[in-house]
Parts: structure tokens; sequence; C-alpha cells
């Protein structure tokens, strides 16, 4: 007897292989390489890995004008997967830069041995969840869709608790264990209900079952999106699922919150338009409703919120959730405008997210403690480019305009308008006027602080062992990247919204 | 060079030579005088592009046109009317003093702040000649934000206070013209200033107008104003009241004025009743307000009222007395600033009971506030007058007491820089004022002086504005045609 094997394009993985191949690889460092270079060894093959990614997904982008399902309706090989893994990859490689340097000590002879033990495996974590990423946003049905989420989440827990000698890391990455599995136990659940009712795990195949069944008004299909929403809620810190997010940020070590607050909205976002779009075109009315509101929650609390904080990783928390509510608005439109609005909206806010956080990350090995608006004071002035870099990212975010973010609210905005919900519109500005005071706060924090207060100089950290703060050349040429994307996109616009159409051709309205 | 790239030139040149300066290690003194190289090159490319513009022409003039994002109807199109042509002067004139009264008094942190006075040329200029409202908005926001770190960074002791309320007020505005641009581009179909089609919306007349008239500002919107101008740093406070507030009078001009013809009329009256609050209820502050600088704050949201009473006659006279009041207005105050700045450097304070005869032995600074202030005050034969007259001609065509209002406005007008005038320069000698405290200095005087001699030209043929503002000098004609 023969088995016949279905035909697989394996080419349509190659992103996810080359990811997760790397992964591997560095985990072997951790093992089989001396101490001595096992951190650049690490680091080298993260680069690699990253940037081979990103070739097979700019590849699988140009290659992939008509998308497709491939592996029996298991992923999609379209423009709209690759992009996505484009970003994500181009996030993972500024992540790397920014994570060589993660390490206390590192270059400056003092307590070297304290977290080499650990650093090939953080990028093997990195690599992982990257891949794990890249497979999530190409999911075609619910099966990948868990098994991807599950996948990617199980690498964010262990990376979150990764520093495990800070009491804050443990905690941070054990709420985001508890929580995340709660999330993912919704997202099981609802794909149950779905399947139970259409029979089908395919997107495509779900739509289908739904038009033609006439399910649209099932109770099993309605309760079951309103637990996948919930469940992809989770994951991209949208209010009321965005309990965790507050205290994962601010007890992560700051890479990984830099790279989780980019990468996995990036990778949510994109899967969750796909998957409401593909699987439940008929549903729209529910869940673009839903999304609305979650929308204009996400952007009460995380504005309001962010008000009252002064540990700068929990303003930008808040923000964080904020931000996902802007992005929400372009994804509850489900229009084709919507699709391009929340796709041009994720590339600067990627770079600044991640940028914002790497900046922190900077203050935070300088000063040995965490980040507070207080200890911010002046370190505009000492640390020039930083700072500027600083000032281009909260701004952007604020929708001033100093780069793409600016671009991206106008246009889910306009997505809001097309589809006829000016009140989401008046929801969106009210948001972003309250939302200036803390982003204005951090600029004020960094340069205007009276003259004594300026005269605060970096304490613990670097300044304990002596000498100047470190040049920090790699985390600069990150920041400099994301600084550079998030303003050149204010200019590219034109290109970047022909790139975000072509990815939304692949879905289908 | 071809004239059409002018007007690129002036909007760019200024943000090139901020990014220079930021990237350039260049010491304070190599960097104030690069900063002012920029600003008199930006002064230069102005005069060049004044020479070329063709005053018998009607329609928009050396126009520049790109794609910015093309599915929403959003271009890179700028170019020039007459009357934006006078405001960018107006904006690049004043800059250039405003910079050199920084490099003058040596503010701290050169790099910093010489950078973000050039971005700010940069963006107000942009205002004034951006012709698709996306564009406007970007620059209309762009200006914000140096002014923010500006007054936050070299403002006062209340800094903090003044820049929060600043901000948010007119964020507050602006945020609601977004909403409004959005939803005017996206009915029209594109976002261009001169293609875009009028509109009878009252809301977005409204979205637009609460932008416009917390930046100019009107009564009540005002109370962003004597904060931010009084711990501004002077040459700030000169930018802001000078240049900034003359931004939302455009905008009412370009857009609201322009593109919304029916609620125009039908708020006439409304916006005419809160620009006469703002003319009389500012004279009375500034006649009550106990320092320099709340003088001339205060006279400024006084002026404010009296320009937009100008631009809401919608009588030819009204238009043409409007522009050149705000040119008239922007130099006074631009002046006075500076001069306030000068007294308040010799004296610690701007304070009138601190203050008096410092006329004696200090005769520059005595000449130079009595011409500013006489101009200010509108004495016949001056730019401000012709200005104010001009107005209350125009309001009088729609009905006789508004004039009344404006003129009554002018006995005070009178009376607060008379006041002025008398408590710094004459009275008895303040306590603050000692003998080593110098007249103005060579360099201050190369600042103002300028600024005098303008306005003094201005004085002189108020007609070269006020009759080359609008296509055939027949303002409600263009208006109509919406600058066609």
């Amino acid at each position: 007897m023969t088995l016949h094997t279905p035909h697989i394009d394996w080419f349509a993985f190659s992103t996810v292989f080359a990811l997760i191949g790397s992964a591997f690889l560095a985990l072997l460092c951790a093992v089989l390489l001396p101490r001595a270079v096992r951190r650049l060894a690490a680091a080298g093959i993260a680069v690699a890995g990253f940037t081979a990614g990103l070739v097979l997904a700019v590849w699988l982008y140009v290659d992939s004008p008509n998308g497709h399902t491939v592996a029996v309706d298991a992923f999609y090989r379209d423009r709209w997967t690759a992009l996505g893994q484009i970003i994500l990859c181009a996030v993972g490689l500024a992540t790397t830069l920014v994570g060589i340097e993660h390490v206390p000590g590192w270059g400056r002879g003092a307590d070297v041995s304290r977290r080499d033990d650990h650093v090939a495996e953080f990028f093997a974590l990195l690599l992982a969840s990257a891949a794990g990423m890249a497979f999530f946003v190409g999911a075609a049905n619910l099966m990948v869709l868990f098994l991807s989420l599950e996948w990617f989440s199980i690498a964010l827990y262990v990376m979150c608790a990764i520093d495990y000698d800070l009491e804050g890391s443990l905690e941070a990455g054990l709420k985001y264990l508890i929580v995340g599995s709660f999330g993912a136990g919704a997202l099981l659940f609802g794909s149950a209900l779905v399947y139970g009712a259409t029979g089908k795990i395919s997107f495509n195949g779900i739509a289908a079952a739904i038009g033609s069944q006439g399910l649209t008004g099932d109770a099993f299909v309605v309760v079951g999106i309103a637990l996948i929403i919930a469940g992809l809620g989770f994951k991209m810190s949208a209010a009321p699922f965005h309990m965790w997010t507050p205290d994962v940020y601010e007890g992560a070590p700051t890479t990984v919150t830099a790279w989780m607050s980019s990468a996995t909205k990036v990778a949510a976002l994109l899967l969750t338009f796909r998957v409401m779009t593909t699987a439940f075109p008929a549903n729209q009315h529910l869940w673009g409703w839903a999304f609305a509101i979650i929308a204009t929650i996400s952007l009460a609390i995380g504005n309001f919120a962010a008000l009252v904080q002064s540990n700068v990783k929990r303003i930008l928390a808040y923000s964080a959730i904020a931000q996902a509510g802007f992005m929400l608005i372009g994804l509850s439109t489900g229009t084709p405008l919507g699709a391009r609005a929340l796709m041009y909206y994720l590339i600067p806010y990627s770079a600044a997210a991640f940028g914002s956080f790497a900046i922190i990350a900077a203050r935070e090995r300088e000063l040995g403690v965490p980040v507070t608006l207080d200890n911010l004071a002046g370190f505009g002035w000492e640390r020039p480019f930083l700072g500027v870099a600083m000032w281009f990212f909260v701004f952007g975010f604020a929708g001033l305009p100093l780069g793409g973010g600016f671009v991206g609210k106008f246009y889910v905005f306009a997505a809001a308008y097309d589809h006829g919900w000016v009140w989401l519109v008046i929801v969106g500005v009210l948001a972003t006027l309250v939302s200036l005071y803390y982003y204005l706060g951090i600029v004020r924090a960094m340069y205007m602080r009276p003259a004594e207060e300026l005269q605060v100089r970096p304490s613990g950290g670097v300044a304990v062992t002596g000498g100047a703060p470190a040049r920090e050349t790699l985390l600069q040429i990150a920041v400099g990247a994301a600084l550079v994307v998030s303003f050149g996109s204010l200019f590219a616009v034109q290109p970047l919204i022909d790139v975000a159409r072509d990815a939304a051709n692949a879905l289908p309205f | 060079m071809n004239a059409t790239s002018l007007t690129s030139i002036l909007i760019w040149l200024p943000i090139a030579g901020a990014l220079l300066i930021w990237l350039l290690p260049l010491s304070r003194y190599a960097t104030g005088s690069l900063a002012l190289l920029f600003a008199f090159a930006e002064v230069g490319f102005w005069i060049e592009q004044a020479a070329r513009f063709d005053f018998s022409q009607s329609g928009l003039q050396m126009e520049e046109r790109a794609n910015w994002f093309g599915e929403l109807g959003v271009s890179y199109h700028v170019g020039v009317y007459g009357f934006s042509l006078w405001l960018v002067g107006l904006t690049v004139v004043a800059m250039a003093a405003c910079t050199g009264y920084g490099f003058w008094v040596g503010r701290d942190r050169p790099r910093a702040y010489f950078g973000l006075m050039l971005l700010l040329t940069g963006a107000t200029v942009g205002v004034f000649e951006s012709q698709d409202l996306l564009l406007f908005y970007a620059f209309f926001e762009a200006m914000l934000i140096p002014l923010y770190i500006l007054i936050g960074v070299w403002g006062g002791a209340r800094r903090m206070e003044a820049t929060v309320k600043f901000v948010i007020y007119t964020m507050a505005g602006s945020l609601l013209m977004l909403a409004a641009i959005v939803v005017y581009g996206l009915k029209a179909g594109t976002f261009d200033l001169v293609d875009g089609p009028t509109s009878a919306s009252r809301w977005l007349f409204l979205g637009f107008m609460v932008a416009f008239v917390i930046k100019a500002p009107l009564f009540p919107f005002h109370g962003w104003l004597p904060d931010a101008y009084r711990e501004a740093p002077p040459e700030i406070a000169a930018v802001l009241s000078g240049v900034i507030a003359k931004a939302g009078l455009y905008g009412m001009l370009r857009i609201a004025i322009t593109k919304f013809p029916e609620p125009t009329s039908f708020y006439r009256t409304t916006v005419l009743v809160l620009a006469a609050a703002a003319l009389v209820y500012g004279s009375l502050l500034a006649f009550r307000a106990p320092d320099f600088r709340g003088v001339v704050a205060y006279s400024s949201l006084a002026q404010s009222g009296l320009i937009a009473l100008g631009l809401f006659a919608g009588t030819d006279l009204g238009f043409d007395g409007a522009v050149l009041q705000m040119v008239a207005h922007g130099l006074i105050s631009v002046s006075l600033f500076l001069v306030a700045g000068a007294v308040e450097r010799r004296t610690t304070t701007g304070e009138f009971r601190l203050l008096g005869g410092m006329a004696r032995g200090r005769p520059a600074l005595a000449t130079l506030l009595m011409t500013v202030g006489v101009i200010s005050l509108a004495v016949p034969g001056s730019a401000a007058f012709a200005g104010e007259f001009l107005i209350l001609a125009g309001v009088f065509q729609r009905a006789w007491w508004w004039s009344a209002i404006g003129a009554g406005a002018i006995v005070l007008a009178a009376m607060y820089m008379l006041r002025l005038i008398s408590a710094v320069l004459h009275e008895a000698r303040g306590s603050t004022v000692v003998d080593e405290a110098l007249d103005l200095r060579p360099g201050e005087l190369a600042l103002v002086v300028p600024l005098v001699a303008v306005l003094l030209a201005l004085s002189a043929w108020p007609a070269g504005i006020s009759h080359h503002s609008f296509f055939g000098d027949n303002p409600t004609a263009a208006v109509r045609s919406q600058f066609k």
C-alpha cells in the first residue's frame, strides 16, 4: 500500500525554518562552546538567523503575488504573511543588537560571570519566539493558530523570567505564564466551539461552512468568535485583556519588553485581521463592533492609567495598550482601507515601541535601578542622540508630525470615517489629547527639569564601577535604525501604502 | 534658480540648517553664527521670491506639487498668494531678529536652541505656504514641538505650567481640526486646498475655527496666553505673538472663510462678537497689567480680535486691513517683546512698580520704545493706523456699531501704550533701575532698528501690502473664487 503524502511547498516555511534552525544552533552554542566565545557566537548566529529570515521573507513577498494556502490549508503563502515576517525579522535583528550588550558587566570588567550562563539561551529563545510568530502570522487554520501561539508564548514566558536573580523578572514571567495560559485556553475553547459548529478548522472552510449552512447567528459560532477575540486580545494587550501588560512590561528585562511590545503586537494584530476577515466575514457586524468597543476601552484605560504612572516602563506599557486601541480602530473596520491603515501603522509603531524601550534599557544600564520620570532628569542633555531619538518616538506615539505615527493615526481615522464611524474618530482624537500629557511628560523629564535636578548623575550600575556610561554602539545603531524607520515613514508614505495594499490584497474582501 | 523652487527652499532650508547644527559639533559662537547665516539666507530668498512674485496675476504662484499619498488625495502642494507672501516675509524677518536676539544674549545649550529656532522657522513658513490640508496640519502641529521645548527649557520659573497649558490648549483645538480635516478631505476626495470644493457643513467649520481661535487667540480661548507670553524667553514670546498667532488668523482667511462660505455668514455675528470681546477685554486687561510683557501680551489678544473683526467683516476693506494689520502688528509686537527683554536684562524685572525713569541717560532705548509704542497705538500716519482704519472702515460696512467698538478700543490702546511708556521710561526712577544699566547696545539696536525701519516704511506706504495682497485688489471676489 502506498501512502499518499500531500505535496508541500517547503519554501513557504523558509523564514520559519531559518529562524528555528538558528535557534537550535544558538542552543547548541550554550552547551558546546566555551564560556569565552559563547556570547559572540550566539549573537552572531542570531544576527545571521534574522538576516536570513529577512532575506527569505522579502523573497517570499516578491515571489508570492497570488496568495494561496499551502500544506493542506494549514499555512498562507502570501504577502500579508511575508510583510509581517519582514517586520518581525527586522525587529528581531534590532533586538539582537540591543541584547548583545544586555548582560551587566559586558566589557566593563564587572561581574562578568553573572549572566553569561544564559546568554546563548537568551538568543535561542529570541529566535524561537520569532520563529513562532513568523509561523503565527501565516496560520491558515485554527490548529496552526493555537500551536504557533503557544510556541511563541512559551518562549516569551521564559524570556521574561530570564533574569532569574531579579525578583521582578521572575514575577513577570510567572504572571505572563498564568494570564497567558488563560488567554490561550480561551482561544482554544473558542476554536473548539467554532469547529463544533462548522466541522472545519481551516479559515476558508469555516467561512464556507458558515455561509452555506447559515450559521451566522449560531450560538456556538458567536460564542466561539467572542472567545477567540478574547484569546487574541490578551496577546495584543488590548483592554480589557490588558491586566498583565504593565506588570510584565515593567518586570521583564527591558530588551525583552522591547521585543514583546513591538513584535508580539505586530503578529497578533496581523493574524487577528486575517482570522476575522477570512474565517468570519459573515459576522463582520459582530466582530467589527466588538473591536470598536475594545478599541475604545483600550484607548480610555491605556491613556488614563498612563497619566498617573511614574515608572517610565509602566508609562510606555499603558501607552502600548492605548496604541493597540488605535490599531484596533483600523482592524474594526474590516475594510481594505482599514487593512492598509493597520499595516502602515504597524511599521512606525513597531520601530518607535522598540526604540523607546531600547533607550530605557540604556538608561537602566547606566543607573542600575528602574527608570522613573525623576531619574530620567537630564538624560536628554547627557545622551543627546538617545534623547533626541526618544522625543521623536514619543511625539510619534502622540501623533505629532515628527514621524510616521502621524500619518498612521490619520489613516486609521480615515478608515473609521470611511466605514461611517465618525464617533470612533472623535474617540481617537480625544484619546490623543489625553495621551499628550504623559508623552510630553517624558520629554519634560528628559530636558526641562530645574537646574538642580539636572545635577543627578548616574548612580549604581555603571557609575559604581566608575567611568563614563558605556558607549553601547550596537544599541545606538539599533535605535538609529528605528529612528530612520519612524522618521522615514513620514515621507515614504506612498511606497509603504503600496506595499501594504499588495499585502492586503491577499485577504478576501 | 527656478522661481517655483523658492517656495520649497524657504521651508526646507532652515530645517536642513537645524539638522546641520545638530550634527556638527561647533562652538557656541560658530553655532550662533551659522544659525544667523541661515536666518539671513531665508530673508534673502524671501526678497527674491517677493521680487519675482507677479502681483498682476491671479491664483497660486510659484507652485510645487508632489505625490505624498495619492490614494487619499494628499499631496505635497505648496505655493504662495499675495497675502501669504507677506506673512512669510513677516516670519523670516521676525525669526531672523529673534534668532539674533538669542545669539546676543548667549542662550545656554546653543546647538539645541538654534536648531529648534530654525526648525520653528521652517515649520511656520510651511504653514503659510502649504496648499494641502494635511500638509498644513502637519506644519501647524510641527510649530508646536520646537515651541514646547524652547519655552520649557529656556523659559522662566513657572515654565512647566505655562508649557503644559499652552500645549494642551492648542492641541485640543488642532486635534478637532484633524477630525474636521479627515471628514472634509474624504468627503471631497481630495485634501488639496486649491482644488477642494466649498462645504456647507457647520460642524466642519467649527472644527477648523476652534483650532484657529485658540491659536490666534480670541476671547474666551486665550487661557494659555498670559502664562506662555510671560514665562517664555522674550524672543520666543515675540515669535508667539508676532508670528505664531498670525498662523491662526491666516487659517481663518485661507481655510475657514474661503472653504466654508455658508457657515461663515451663519456664524459671522458670533465670531464678530468674540473678536470684539477679545478687542475690548484684551485692551482693558492690558491697561491693568502690572508688567511690561503683560501689556504686550494682552494687547496681542486685542489685536487678534481686531484682525478677526476685519477678516469676518467680509468686505474688501476689512480683508485688506486685516492682512496689513497682521504684518504691522507682527513687527510691532516682536519689537516690543525684544525691547521688553532688553529692559528685563538690565533690571531683572518687567514689573512697572520696580521700573521707571529709564529714559534718562538711555536715549536709544527711549527713542526706540517711543517710536514703536507710538506706531502701535495707531497714531495717524503709522502702519497700524492704516491697518486699523481699513479694518474699521471694512466692518463699518457690516454695521456701524462694530466700528464704534473698535474705535473705542483704539482709545484704550493709546491709554495702555502711553501707560507702558511712561511707566518704563518716565516717572520716578524705579528701585531696580541702576545707573550701571546701560543703554541699548549696538547688537540690540541692530536687531530692533531694522524692524522699526520696516514699520516706518510700511507707515509711509501701507498700500504696499494692503493693495498687494489679493488679485486685482478685490479681496471679496478673490475669496469667493477661492483664490483660483
